[in-house]
């Protein structure tokens, strides 16, 4: 009796502080709601530039008009012509970052299991060693593997860009995976084992459709890393069009007079370059989000 | 660095049977552990064999390579100019050359110190605004739930955007008839001297990587018991005050190792200067140094990207150091969370 008298004690006393807190909790909420309108406007505004431009007519390059004017889509068309050999950087891309992800996830998958579930001496260690693999500088890397590709005849080829990938996908892979892996409710396994599964059983009907979304979502971020790398690619790619991946394609990007720089364009191809990645990142973005937060991911 | 409890609210409520379980299961571990770390230890082998074949390696090798004579320079095989075997062991040679050249105006060996200056500068400027930026950034999603998801979308656009194609926009909107010297009503050529040059990649790199900061900041801001703030505010703390001492207290381990991250990031930058400003005036930095190197002299930039990797490396020691950010502690206690 005694509690439900202090109960309502309280609250009789607090309702009074809600009110006015709900009050000025309302002022903060405008100042709230233009801070957040900021941040959308800040983030979105070059994306939106980028946009606007690559509808935009080459004789209006440098129109400022905020909305789309003079509106064309020949800067798409245009893109997969001329010598840029766009199509090709895509492709060349694509393959480079299902192989890389599909690699590094195949051995990945494996130490984040151990360093997530197993207990061993040196565990510290394995972290350590795969954290500083992440952070390590890719210009460390470039100079002596374009040394060394040049020794064995490599440079310019599609496995000269698949294999130096892995010295930032996997530590990125092993990370967010091993996060993952913590966090699922490996008692299930027992559950089931209980229930008369056979371990295998077990793995595929309870443990593989419990740890789908963390694969997928370490194989995003693997993908994501590798279609956005440039400095391993530009270098080791020689210039080669026929391995060169799409960040290279979209640096070197040139039009047909090489006075002008055909900036529509070139917007036109940053939107095919992002518009997956966006849209991808949009539909599965609260998974990135702790995906990216747990692995510390570079940008 | 604890976005998994941000995410499941639900899971501090059942503190006691998870660690009862983890009691007995770290028992059962003691006993199993000389068979897990067998199990483990091949689980684990791939992953270090593949790390050492593509990180240890190159290192190593660019260190040997680093102390013997460049063919470009013992005048060997022009016609190829390519190193196909060892030269003579010349020592620090090229780590001198870098060092204290004497070089003429517009060789590469001139523009070590002033990149050193400049990598240095984007480090210190870019990381300032990313973390203060970041952390408004995230105290404002922090509080706010109607839209809360719109913008966790829009501040993910950035982040998924390739840096080669955020090089290339900003680098148009940066033209002198470009749509911020429209919008400023300014009429700079952003790209053609030292400070604005510097600013144009400074400014790409802060509007891409910000967001990745204030996603770890609320990651960390999502674990502070909302009822710390209550009881200060009862005390009578003001906003500033529960910000000095609540907040930032409790957000540091995750806003440290975000610096950390980031320190590390923009030490090594390449992609946006190289491609925004070509390293002209001053935005030249080691690693764009280090590429433009390997055209003349294979082991010159094999010694710059060592001294690279070993200036890299003591900046992280020192910050570990000096902040003692536990980056290894953080991540495992985020992996066990």
């Amino acid at each position: 009796m005694t509690a439900a008298t202090q109960a309502a004690t309280t609250d009789a006393v607090s309702t009074p502080k809600v009110r006015r807190r709900r009050r000025r909790f309302d002022m903060r909420a405008v100042w709230r709601t233009i801070g957040l309108v900021i941040i959308v406007v800040w983030c979105l505004a070059p994306f939106y530039w980028m946009l606007v431009t690559s509808i935009r007519q080459v004789d209006y390059t440098y129109d400022s008009t905020l909305y789309p004017k003079h509106v064309t889509f020949d800067n798409y068309k245009a893109i997969f012509q001329g010598n840029n050999h766009f199509g090709r950087a895509l492709l060349n891309s694509v393959l480079i970052g299902v192989v890389v992800t599909l690699f590094a996830m195949l051995v990945g998958v494996t130490c984040a299991y151990a360093i997530a579930r197993l207990h061993f001496r040196g565990k510290f260690a394995v972290l350590g060693l795969v954290l500083a693999a992440s952070m390590f500088p890719g210009v460390a890397l470039v100079t002596p593997l374009f040394q060394f590709f040049t020794n064995i005849h490599w440079l310019g080829t599609y496995q000269a860009l698949i294999i130096p990938d892995l010295s930032f996908a996997l530590p990125l892979c092993v990370y967010v995976l091993a996060s993952f892996f913590t966090q699922m409710p490996w008692e299930l396994e027992q559950a089931a084992k209980v229930d008369g599964a056979s371990p295998g059983q077990a793995f595929r009907m309870v443990i593989l459709p419990l740890a789908a979304p963390g694969l997928f979502t370490a194989a995003i971020l693997v993908f994501l890393s590798v279609w956005n790398e440039y400095l391993l690619a530009s270098q080791l790619s020689n210039g080669n069009p026929n391995v060169a991946p799409v960040t290279y394609a979209i640096a070197t990007f040139s039009g047909s007079d090489p006075r002008i720089i055909p900036y529509t364009s070139i917007m036109a191809a940053g939107v095919v370059v992002t518009i997956p990645l966006v849209i991808v990142v949009l539909l599965f973005q609260r998974r990135i989000v702790s995906g990216l937060t747990a692995g510390g991911v570079k940008g | 660095m604890t976005a998994a409890t941000g995410e499941r609210p639900g899971s501090e409520g059942q503190v006691g049977a998870p660690q009862d379980r983890d009691r007995q299961r770290r028992k059962r571990r003691a006993r199993a552990s000389r068979g897990d770390s067998w199990l483990a230890w091949r689980l684990i082998a791939p992953t270090i064999v593949l790390l050492v074949a593509v990180i240890g390696y190159p290192v190593v090798y660019a260190i040997v390579k680093s102390m013997q004579l460049d063919k470009a320079d013992a005048g060997l095989n022009p016609t190829t100019g390519f190193f196909e075997q060892g030269g003579k062991f010349v020592g620090l040679k090229y780590y001198r050359y870098w060092f204290n050249c004497n070089c003429p105006n517009g060789t590469n060996g001139h523009e070590f110190w002033p990149s050193v200056q400049t990598t240095i500068i984007f480090t210190v400027i870019t990381v300032i605004f990313e973390v203060v930026l970041g952390t408004m950034m995230a105290m404002v999603m922090h509080r706010a739930f109607k839209g809360r998801s719109i913008v966790r979308a829009a501040i993910l656009v950035p982040w998924a955007i390739p840096t080669a194609v955020t090089a290339r926009l900003w680098e148009y909107m940066f033209q002198p008839h470009g749509v911020v010297n429209a919008l400023l009503g300014t009429n700079i050529i952003w790209t053609g001297s030292v400070w604005p040059a510097r600013w144009t990649v400074m400014i790409g790199d802060i509007w891409k990587t910000t967001p990745f900061i204030a996603l770890l900041v609320l990651a960390g801001l999502q674990v502070i018991p909302e009822d710390l703030y209550e009881s200060a505010r009862v005390d009578g703390a003001n906003a500033w005050q529960r910000f000095i001492s609540i907040t930032l207290p409790l957000v540091k381990p995750a806003l440290l190792v975000a610096v950390l991250f980031r320190v590390l990031d923009v030490l090594r930058i390449f992609d946006l200067p190289y491609i925004l400003t070509h390293g002209a005036n001053n935005t030249t930095t080691l690693s764009i140094l280090a590429v433009n190197e390997l055209r003349s002299s294979q082991n010159a930039a094999a010694a710059l990207s060592t001294i690279t990797f070993v200036f890299i490396f003591l900046v992280a020691f020192i910050l570990v150091k000096v902040f003692s950010v536990n980056v290894v502690q953080t991540q495992a206690r985020t992996v066990k969370a």
